[in-house]
């Protein structure tokens, strides 16, 4: 029961992410794609943020005079800060992507377009 | 106590991510995706990274959902049925997992002080930053003194996809016909909400 629990955060990220992956890559939808894309990116963000967690630790600013105070170690949500932007900004070109995908085709199915492209 | 709030914050964030990947209606995906930003904030709040919580609250939770709902607005909300089960995605999808669970059972156990990535760099941090930047926080002062660089090029990335958003956006046929004085009638964009994704790219 103790190494379940212990591997539990680590293998609902594997589930999302896999989620997120299957998402993207058996569903035609522009869109939905992009939004499968930032569930994959949100795993990868918790598996990091678990792995930085300390059971019984506080989160990491500074307690004035008290001694022996544990942290939760700062570097994860360092990483993942950055990355969440980042994560944003992916999102905004493919969406702005996507939009003029709809001007130029008509359509944001995935199989349509690869139809107009063959008759090309 | 806290772990049985995290088991039920991630089986949320489960159904929710598994909701999104069957519905069709993409309002409906775009909400769901909201709902899952904000339970994301939540779990990372309860594993202590407070200042990526509320950056994932307003950025996750707040400008995603605005942009993808500034971007139904011009593409339409309805996604076509899969033409046929497709088991290819599903066996590739299914082999990638089952690796990377056997993989796991190597991981350290979940929140254990003694883990390895807890015993170096880390533990600097936390006794030497409040003495050398004056920052209480040490994920801020991580973040802006020591590893400023990074920052900056953080926001050059943020820069360079906002100019890339602003160069696709504003070259379509639809900007221009919003855009230009003499407009003809096909005002089915008119209430656009592209100025909404230009100013956040």
């Amino acid at each position: 029961m103790k190494e379940v629990l212990g591997l539990y955060n680590y293998w609902i990220v594997i589930g999302l992410m896999m989620i997120g992956f299957y998402t993207m890559i058996s569903r035609g939808n522009l869109v939905k794609k992009l939004v499968g894309l930032s569930i994959f990116q949100t795993s990868v963000m918790i598996l990091y943020i678990s792995m930085g967690k300390i059971l019984g630790g506080t989160a990491p600013i500074i307690i004035e005079g008290r001694e022996n105070v544990v942290y939760t170690n700062p570097i994860p949500s360092v990483l993942i800060l950055t990355a969440i932007v980042v994560g944003v900004a992916t999102l905004a070109v493919g969406l702005a992507l996507v939009v003029r995908i709809k001007e130029a085709y008509g359509t944001i199915e995935e199989d349509e377009i690869h139809e107009q492209d063959d008759v090309m | 106590m806290s772990v049985v709030v995290d088991i039920a914050l991630l089986a949320f964030l489960a159904v929710t991510a598994f909701a999104v990947m069957k519905q069709r209606n993409l309002f409906a995906v775009a909400m769901l995706s909201g709902i899952y930003s904000l339970l994301c904030a939540a779990l990372y709040t309860m594993l202590d990274a407070v200042d990526v919580a509320f950056t994932e609250a307003a950025v996750g939770a707040g400008i995603s959902t605005v942009l993808v709902l500034g971007t139904l607005a011009l593409v339409g909300h309805k996604a076509k049925k899969p033409a046929r089960p497709r088991l290819l995605p599903l066996f590739v999808v299914l082999i990638t997992g089952g690796v990377m669970v056997y993989g796991t059972l190597d991981m350290p156990p979940f929140g254990n002080a003694d883990n390895p990535a807890h015993q170096h760099v880390a533990p600097r941090y936390i006794e030497k930053s409040e003495e050398e930047t004056d920052v209480p926080n040490i994920v801020t002062s991580v973040l802006a003194s020591y590893r400023g660089y990074d920052t900056m090029g953080e926001t050059n990335v943020i820069f360079t996809a906002l100019v890339g958003v602003l160069l696709l956006i504003a070259t379509g046929e639809q900007s221009r016909r919003i855009w230009s004085a003499d407009e003809r009638n096909g005002g089915v964009f008119e209430e656009s909400s592209e100025p909404v994704e230009d100013g956040h790219g």
